[in-house]
Formats: structure tokens, sequence, C-alpha cells
């Protein structure tokens, strides 16, 4: 092994030791017979589920409202992210192709430069508060309910995908555009029939990925009160509902399962 | 004239069949009826965001938030939260590659009952042997997964106490799902050929994992479990918030507090450090990928 190797191993181990012991981890009683036992009566706790009718119309709701915020969410999120891809994409802005032969004059050059660093800045920030921290910000603002959910998964995800689209944008073939603008094509044509064609598959295939995160994300945004099958949960897991706890994971399990599914089945037609 | 009528463009010599002609239609249609239906569910109405206290919330929010907190007393404070955060980061990543690798090995179709391993073996011993374990890791890893860390930590919470131990044992649970998932297709999709060249030179099972499989996936894997660190120390910064340690269980209290110049603080205590663990595990997979 070389040298650079048995220092960075040596420093894992310092890491994870130090880790083991910050964190109270305590392997010893946790396999040991008394912690199996405490995890073993609470599985045991959970089951069997909750199969009553208002407990699986709860879970239901529950989980038709979970869809909703990760949909409308979604859809929010590209309404942010695309203006703002945009904004961040300097081919489009002042350099590359589309600009060629033109002067721009140094006026112009500062503003549009202005304009890039300002929407960067922009999506670092909404994509840094995570999306659960967005949700408490939103909760405070509008009240509770589901509409704070959608507002936290539309903010975080769009500074996500606005990072991600503007970096399709930017990594577009040339060699298409090139072709157009020998054959004469206007500025606009060149970003209508050589970009957008170009990066509109895997703009699509992010949005949709994102969605199969934001219908987890939206499942517990509910525990700071944002609605869905989270808000549940936190109902009864604080009311020691052990049964209609299980029935409500369950939901989860489902709706996840779904929507991957579902979003995987719209890839392989749309991309 | 010599022929009777002008068609415009010859006909297609490959129709499109009528449900795949009527495809975009059907999704426009089912994406319209979707989104309007979830508009209504969410209640989503954007009026609410200007309508009653909303904006003055806003401003109190803004006005309480700044300047930030910034004493003495409070950072050192926040010194211990920090460092626990990124401690169940570091645990919670170690307890899922020891749930993801056993199991996402056994979840490897090639490794378990197909392909160029298995051909000496009998029907019914792959079956048994391989099969099952392997379809049976797989519904594991799915629903390890599928249910979101911080609900697993809620339940965590639940069985061993309040603490950083919940919360490294959630992220472990929830990432081992995906680290499985993951490494069972990094190993699928490793190069045959090297396997097929030590088989035909009479190498054993285990020669053909430990030179032919491993050698090839192990760059990937690093990688990965690397990338899946950086997603653990966001997770972890926020798991606090149901009473898994960290810096989420200040944000809680400060929240709950209304003292949003603390929040403040508290965010950008961990956007540096959400950067900081970018910048090194970067710098970690730039040098093992190379």
């Amino acid at each position: 092994m070389s040298r650079s190797g048995v220092w960075a191993s040596a420093g894992f181990a310092a890491l994870v030791i130090w880790s083991y012991h910050g964190t109270g981890m305590d392997l010893g009683e946790l396999f040991g017979p008394e912690g199996l036992r405490q995890i073993g009566l609470y599985v045991v706790r959970l089951f069997p589920p909750d199969l009553s009718p208002p407990a699986l119309r709860a879970a239901g709701v529950g989980a038709v409202e979970t869809f909703a915020i990760s949909f409308v969410g979604s859809v929010l999120a590209v309404g942010i992210a695309v203006p703002l891809a945009i904004a961040t994409t300097r081919s489009l802005l002042y350099r590359g192709i589309l600009h060629e032969g033109r002067t721009m004059g140094p006026r112009a050059r500062a503003v549009r430069v202005g304009i890039y660093a300002l929407a960067k800045g922009l999506l670092n920030l909404l994509r840094t508060i995570p999306e659960i921290l967005w949700a408490l910000l939103f909760v405070f603002m509008v009240g509770l309910g589901p509409f704070p959910g959608v507002l936290a998964l539309g903010f975080h995800t769009g500074g996500v995908l606005g990072k991600l689209f503007g970096e399709v944008l930017d990594d577009v073939d040339p060699r298409p555009l090139e072709a157009l603008q020998s054959t004469g094509a206007s500025r606009l044509r060149i970003l209508f029939y050589g970009i957008l064609p170009q990066a509109a598959p895997q703009c699509l295939s992010y949005a949709l990925y994102r969605w199969e995160v934001n219908i987890r994300a939206a499942a517990v945004l509910g525990f700071v009160g944002a609605g869905g099958l989270g808000q549940r949960i936190h109902v009864a897991i604080s009311l020691f509902l052990e049964h209609q706890l299980l029935t409500l994971v369950l939901a989860i399990y489902v709706m996840v399962t779904l929507v991957d599914a579902l979003s995987a089945y719209l890839r392989r037609r749309l991309v | 004239m010599a022929r009777g009528t002008r068609t415009g463009a010859p006909a297609d010599p490959f129709p499109d069949s009528a449900s795949k002609r009527a495809f975009p239609l059907l999704l426009t249609a089912g994406f319209v009826a979707v989104l309007a239906g979830s508009l209504y569910v969410s209640e989503a109405d954007p009026r609410k965001l200007v309508e009653g206290d909303a904006l003055g919330n806003v401003a109190r929010f803004v006005q309480g938030g700044f300047p930030p907190r910034l004493t003495w007393e409070f950072l050192q404070q926040l010194v211990r939260p920090t460092i626990e955060t990124i401690q169940i980061s570091v645990m919670g990543t170690c307890i899922a590659v020891l749930i993801g690798l056993p199991l996402g090995l056994l979840a490897t179709s090639s490794l378990s009952w197909s392909g160029v391993l298995h051909e000496r073996r009998s029907r019914v011993g792959r079956w048994a042997l391989g099969f099952l374990p392997y379809a049976a890791s797989r519904a594991v890893l799915s629903a390890f997964r599928s249910i979101p860390e911080y609900v697993w930590a809620f339940m965590f919470v639940r069985a061993v106490g309040l603490g950083p131990f919940a919360g490294a044992l959630a992220i472990g649970v929830a990432y081992g799902g995906m680290l499985g998932k993951v490494y069972s297709e990094i190993l699928e999709g490793v190069n045959p050929r090297p396997l097929e060249t030590l088989h035909a030179s009479g190498a054993s099972r285990a020669g053909i994992v430990l030179y032919g499989l491993i050698p090839q996936a192990l760059p990937t894997f690093i990688s990965y479990t690397l990338y899946r660190w950086e997603c653990a120390i966001r997770a972890s910064a926020i798991l606090g918030l149901v009473g898994a340690g960290g810096l989420g269980q200040q944000v809680e209290l400060s929240m709950r507090f209304f003292l949003f110049d603390e929040v403040i603080t508290i965010l950008g205590v961990l956007f540096c450090l959400v950067a900081a663990v970018d910048f090194i595990s970067g710098r970690l997979r730039a040098s093992v990928v190379r």
C-alpha cells in the first residue's frame, strides 16, 4: 500500500472510532439480550397493521394528499428552475455561438454577467436549505396544511433542478448549433431547433427523478405540519398508536413504489 | 397532367399505430387532470401568500433573523450539535455499508444465480441456493429504502431512545437500502469479458469474484458511497427535528421560541458544513476514480 493509502486508512479509522463514541453507539447493548428484546418488543407491538375502515381511510386520504403535494411541488419546481437555469447558462447569456459576430457593449455584458451571478446565488440558496426547513418557514408564513409542503418542495427542488438544467443547457453538443448557424438560422431558431431538442430529454429525465425524491420528502414534511402522511404518522407516534403507524408506513411504501414505477414507465416512453 | 391529384408527401410506409399516435394526447390530458386534482387536494392557492398575515410573518422572520446571532456563548452551544451531526453522518454511512454490501452482493443476479459463475451448478442448486436469497434480499432492500429516513428515525427514537444513536441507525438502514441496490447494479454492469477469461483459464468462483469482479467495481463503489455520505450529512443535520440529535434539534428549539436570529446562524453553520463535506468528498472521489 502506498504511503498516502496508509495515511488515508488511518484517518478513516480514527474518524469512525471518533464517530462511534460520539453517537453513543453500543453494538454490545444493541445486539445484547436487552437491546434485542427492546427492538423485538417494539416490532411485535407494530403488528398487525390496523386495517379497520377508519384507519384505511386515513391512510388513503394521507396518501392522496402526499401524492398531490409531491406532484404540484415538482411542477412548481420546474416552473422555478427553467427561468433560473436559463439565467445561469452562460452560453445563452453572453458567450458562445449565439453571440458570435455581435459586439456587446461592456455595459450590456456587465448586466448579463450580473444576471448570471444573481441567479446562480439564488439557486445555491434555494438548494442549500433542506425541504423540511423550507416547510418550517412556510408553515410559519401561510399556516398548517399541505400548501406549505408544496411550496417547500417547489423551492428546494427548484434549486436542485435549476442547477441540473443549467448544466444540461451548457453541455449541449455545439456541432448541430454550428451547422444551423452556417445555414443562416437566426439566434432564436438555433435555440429552438438546436439547443432545446438536445436538452429536453435529459431535463425531463431529471424532473422525473426528482419527482421520485419528492414523493419520499412529501411523506415526511407533515412532521412539521405540512400535511400528507407525515402529519398522520406524527400523530400516530405521539399517541402510541403502533398498529395505525404500521398501516401508514405501508401506505408510504405503496405510494413510493407506485411513483417509482410510473416515473420509470414515463421515462421509457418519453426519453 | 400526368397524374390526377397531387397528394403532397408520399404515404408513410410505416404509419404509427393509433395507440402510439394517441399517446401524447392522452399524456397531456392525464397530466392536466392529475395536476388539477392535485392543486385541489393540496389547497395550493397563491393568494394565501399575500393575504392575511403571510407577508407580515415574512417581515417578522427577516427582521428577527437579521443580524444573525453570533455571540460567543451561542456559537459555543452549536459546537456540540455540529460535531454530533458529522458523527451521525459518518456512523450512518458505515452502518449503511455494513447493511448494503452483503445484501447488495446477494441481490446481484450475476453473483447469486445466473451467468458465468454458475455454469457448472445444477438447476435446483441454482434456484434454492441462489434465486431465493436473491429475491429475499431485493425485497428487504426495497423496503429499507422506500421508507424515508425520518420515519426510520422516528421509529428508532422509540426503540432505542432519543439521541444521535437513533439518527445513525435511521440513516444506516435507509441508505443501506439505497447502497445495496446501487452496488448490485454496479456489479451487474461490469464488463463480463475478464470474468469469462478467468473462467476459461480455470479460475475458481472465489477467484473470479476477487480478481475479476471486485477490481472493476471498487472505484465506483467508493465513489457512490462518498456521494451518499454527502447526502447523509444533510439528512443528519435535520433528523434532529424528530429528536435524533444534531443541528436539527437546535433548529427546532430556536424555531419554537421564535428566535430567528439563531435559526439564521444555524443555517449558516449548516451551509458551511455541507459545503466543506462536498469539497472533501469531491476531492476524495476525484482521487479514487482517477
